[in-house]
């Protein structure tokens, strides 16, 4: 192909001008959540996140130039320094969760970073297998890899990035063609430990899983393995309630009833549906929403980004995004479908994975489908880290394609 | 392990998969937006709407009330409003300790604004009304520790005479919680002004007007961001104004002239209409000392002073009516028991008089001699007039009072007035005295206008109106209004003209002849008409009144006064000099022009039949 000459490592440039284009509005659009009736300072914001894009640039270029097999060599070294900077966080963490290390001139989030070091890591285990694995037991070493950063990050306390790790170990078994009831089977603990709220919930719940367990005819070992584990998980529901922080189970229960707290922590659903609805079919015009504004949303420069859109642009404007984000997401997937080299297409599906989740979890929220979880919309939300985490991502995907 | 061929085609099966997830996940997102974009589009714009706009009350200007000269008792300055805009309960708080030390806030004005923000979570809670420049220059400098605050301007009440007018016009305060619950302030608001006494309560719907809406924007924290136009609010609509028919000039007077140290009040009407001249009681407060909120020590001492400031001694207090009362007694007797103003009795008076084994006693120890009914009134012989009781009756007494208005409310425009006491038959006795526990000698002191007796001094003003003019007693009234001055009252003053006449004279005699109980405060150039009092009461010297009319022959002002124990034995009566000092000042302010020879001008013989 032509386009593959022109620069070498850039595989897909339509894909590539998509995600530059996107990161542009978004840097417009945190520009318009700065410009505010109240002193802000977010107001000055998107000037920084410029600095970031010019370094997210360069490390899209950087990685691009990698050759696969350098970074399947790079995987280990890669994943030990992240979850070194996972551990480092505990002593040397700033910022409000302390969830932040110091870096010269920036800040960086190592979990945001650990997501592109667990991704490499499992591309490289589960990349070289000849055929999806036949027993649970030999998922033990993506099981302890996504395990360890997944731990780590539960305890900044950051549940929302903790589930990404769970999504990206799914996405990993989906791409490397486990069967689904497989996976259900090893995921099952996880719905356990929701519907363990209720026990008729749970009851049903474990129902189905012993009949998933009698079609599929495992191991006795370890069917006996899955039920147990749904069995400790149900019972542990209540207790993991407990030791929720309490930020965190206000904005499960929020999600359930905003209006239980308006003032506190139903505050952010709230006013990004009210953002979001004022803005109609046409909206209110760039950096003109009137409640983006009067600062109703203090997030509305990071997590809460879209409903600025939303308030600015109305819904044609809210449905072009979407049809953006399918095409994003389209592009990664093919992609990741196109490439024979196992490790290469595990990374670009990971990518992927981790696009999609941020995605519908992010907007989810902004329309209150979702509880409040704190996960950024990728290329529009600010945030340094994971701009440079999905650029470094994105330059690991072209080269992909120009190796396919 | 399998071939990369079958690899490739899971793949490829998953991929369709993953873009199955991608659409159907986008999916569920998109019909989120719809939901919130098309089809509640309307609902979160006004959530939107009501996110940023708070509404803030714009007063209406109270109506000015006018004297009878078109000189302002009432009227309104801009003062200065200081409220906080609704928000978290703590940020409230915060606000009002930042705030309390500037504006006087008293720990106990503080706890009751909480209480009320909490009641009322969604409205601007009115810190301080009045705020001075000091106080308002201090929060605009300070703008940004603030934020919440709003400085309004709204027209402020202000009685240019206070403590001459207090009782009459009464005051305006912040209508209070129990006020709130009522059905006549309906729509009235928490922190909203109302009239709390007098013309401003009697007339609150009128003065009130209606206020308006005015919006502003403010942000997630609360800030005023901008005032939205006038557009967008509803302007108030002024209060109605008030003409009265007071003069202004009369009541400074009265209030400059009435005894220093001493307890009373005055009321003067025009007879002919029932326009109140003039109602001043004494001590008086000042009502701006209430706009605004009073100060609590300003309040108590209000409330406990011994000497009632507060108390409107023309229409709320009682007094025994004295002397006074003896035209009433010979308006009865000239109508039910046949006695002419030629009537001598049969005992002369010697200084007084035996009842069975009580003797009763005139004022002058000396005694009066032989009297007509013009001379007793000229010289207030309490003898004649216990005989002339006797002769009434104690039923035919107690009836004609009754016919004569009293116990009635006099229907003045002043909120609470209360109506005279006189017992309406003999089961009033036996009810409070027991069947046996009194005798016909209460007859007596009935008579001169003691015993189980206590009115206004407006009803005494009423009842001399209608003796002055012989028309249909009037109905007092403030504002000056043409439907008022046509109501009459539900009783008649029915004595022939020819009689009502002749006690003209007698009235004329008391100041205008020598030897009449008031001749030293005749006027120089008017005829003054009227009767003295001197009110025996429990609680210490006797009161001293006056009711009289001016000129006595073509009467245009009534005046009642009462100067409370002002008239000890041998003392000169205070409450003569007030009321024809206030006679004079306003006939001259009328420009009525001087009588050529003031003084009685008895008729000379029995009319010709009536309807000449």
């Amino acid at each position: 192909m032509i386009d593959r000459l022109r620069v070498p490592g850039v595989g897909d440039p339509v894909l590539l001008a998509l995600v530059l284009s996107m990161t542009g509005f978004g840097i417009a659009m945190i520009y318009s959540a700065g410009q505010v009736d109240v002193q802000s300072l977010a107001a000055g914001i998107w000037v920084r996140q410029l600095y970031w894009f010019g370094v997210a640039v360069v490390a899209l270029a950087v990685t691009s130039r990698f050759s696969l097999r350098f970074l399947e060599w790079l995987a280990p070294w890669a994943y030990g320094i992240t979850v070194l900077l996972l551990v480092l966080v505990f002593f040397i963490g700033t910022g409000p969760n302390g969830s932040w290390i110091e870096l010269g001139p920036g800040r960086l989030q190592p979990a945001e970073v650990a997501k592109l070091g667990t991704i490499l890591m499992l591309a490289r285990v589960m990349g070289g297998a000849r055929g999806p694995y036949e027993r649970l037991l030999e998922f033990w070493k993506p099981g302890v890899i996504t395990l360890v950063p997944f731990v780590l990050v539960l305890l900044q306390p950051d549940l929302g990035s903790a589930m990404i790790f769970g999504a990206l170990f799914l996405a990993a078994l989906f791409w490397s063609g486990v069967p689904l009831p497989k996976i259900f089977l090893l995921a099952s603990p996880g719905l356990s430990l929701l519907l363990g709220f209720n026990w008729i919930a749970w009851g049903l719940g474990f129902l189905v899983v012993a009949a998933c367990l009698y079609v599929h005819r495992l191991f006795i070992l370890e069917a006996v393995g899955v039920l147990l584990a749904n069995v400790f998980a149900g019972a542990l529901t209540l207790r993991l309630w407990d030791s929720l922080a309490d930020y965190q189970r206000n904005r499960l229960l929020v999600f359930l009833d905003p209006e239980i707290d308006p003032l506190g922590a139903g505050w952010h659903l709230i006013q990004s549906k009210v953002a979001i609805g004022s803005g109609g079919l046409i909206g209110a015009g760039f950096a003109n929403g009137p409640q983006k504004r009067l600062a109703f949303l203090p997030e509305q420069h990071t997590d809460f980004i879209f409903s600025v859109v939303g308030e600015e642009f109305g819904f044609i404007g809210v449905m072009l995004f979407l049809v953006l984000f399918a095409f994003l997401l389209w592009r990664v997937l093919r992609v990741a479908s196109s490439m024979d080299d196992g490790f290469g297409s595990l990374i670009a599906f990971c990518l992927f994975a981790i696009l999609l989740t941020h995605i519908v979890v992010n907007l989810g929220m902004a329309v209150g489908m979702m509880p409040v979880t704190g996960l950024p919309l990728p290329l529009l939300s600010y945030g340094g880290s994971f701009l440079l985490v999905l650029y470094a991502g994105f330059g690991i995907v072209q080269r992909v394609a120009w190796e396919a | 392990m399998k071939g990369d061929n079958e690899l490739r085609s899971i793949r490829r099966q998953r991929s369709r998969w993953a873009a199955g997830a991608v659409f159907f996940c986008l999916s569920i997102v998109a019909a989120g937006f719809i939901n919130l974009q098309i089809f509640s589009t309307e609902l979160y714009t006004l959530l939107s709407s009501e996110n940023r706009l708070r509404t803030i009350t714009v007063p209406a200007p109270r109506g000015t009330i006018y004297d009878r000269y078109g000189r302002a008792i009432a009227d309104n300055v801009p003062g200065y409003d200081v409220s906080m805009l609704p928000g978290p309960r703590d940020s409230i708080s915060a606000g009002l300790d930042r705030l309390a030390e500037r504006l006087d806030l008293s720990p106990e004005r503080r706890a009751a604004l909480l209480s009320r923000n909490r009641e009322r979570p969604g409205e601007a809670l009115v810190v301080r009304e009045n705020a001075n420049f000091e106080q308002v220059a201090f929060i605009e400098e300070r703008r940004p520790r603030f934020r919440r605050v709003v400085v309004d301007q709204r027209p402020r009440r202000r009685y240019p005479t206070g403590p001459a007018v207090a009782h009459m016009i009464g005051y305006v305060g912040e209508i209070s919680p129990e006020e709130l619950t009522r059905p006549e302030y309906a729509g009235y608001e928490s922190g909203q002004s109302i009239g709390k006494t007098g013309l401003e309560q009697q007339y609150e719907h009128r003065l009130a007007g209606r206020n308006g809406i005015r919006y502003t924007e403010v942000n997630a924290l609360g800030t005023v961001v901008r005032d939205l136009g006038v557009a967008q609010a509803q302007a108030p609509v002024p209060g109605e104004d008030l003409h009265l028919g007071i003069d202004l000039d009369l009541q400074v007077y009265a209030d400059s002239v009435f005894p220093e140290g001493m307890r009373g009040g005055v009321v003067a009407l025009d007879p002919r209409t029932g326009e109140v001249l003039l109602l001043y009681s004494h001590p008086t407060f000042d009502p701006n000392a209430f706009i605004g909120g009073i100060p609590l020590d300003l309040w108590d001492s209000l409330r406990e002073h011994p000497d009632q400031p507060m108390l409107d001694r023309v229409s709320n207090a009682f007094y025994p009516p004295g002397s006074t009362w003896k035209l009433v007694m010979s308006s009865i007797g000239m109508k039910t028991a046949d006695l002419t103003i030629d009537t001598y009795h049969p005992s002369a008076c010697t200084g007084g008089l035996t009842y069975h084994t009580r003797y009763f006693r005139c004022w002058l120890p000396s005694g009066h001699g032989r009297l007509n009914l013009s001379e007793a009134i000229k010289h207030s012989c309490n003898v004649w007039f216990y005989q002339a009781g006797q002769r009434i009756g104690l039923d035919p007494l107690l009836a004609g009072v009754g016919e004569l208005g009293f116990g009635r409310p006099t229907g003045i425009d002043l909120p609470n007035e209360r109506p005279g006491l006189f017992p309406d038959s003999r089961e009033w006795y036996d009810e409070r005295l027991g069947p046996g526990g009194w005798t016909e000698a209460v007859v007596w002191n009935l008579a001169i206008g003691q015993g189980e007796n206590a009115q206004t001094l407006l009803a005494m003003a009423q009842f001399y109106a209608a003796l002055a003019t012989g028309r249909a007693p009037v109905k007092p009234h403030l504002v000056r209004d043409e439907m008022l001055a046509q109501q009459r009252v539900d009783w008649t003053f029915d004595l022939p003209d020819f009689q009502r006449r002749q006690l003209v004279d007698a009235l004329a005699r008391v100041v205008n002849e020598p030897g009449g109980t008031a001749y030293g405060s005749r006027l120089a150039r008017w005829t003054l008409a009227g009767k003295t009092g001197t009110a025996q009461n429990p609680h210490g010297e006797p009161h001293s009144w006056f009711v009289g009319f001016a000129p006595a022959y073509d009467p245009r002002i009534v005046v009642a006064a009462i100067v409370e124990h002002g008239h000890p034995d041998g003392a000169p009566s205070p409450a003569v000099p007030l009321a024809s000092g206030i006679v004079d000042r306003h006939l001259e302010t009328l420009g009525l022009p001087p009588e050529a020879t003031p003084g009685v001008r008895p008729l000379q013989t029995a009319p010709a039949p009536a309807g000449g």
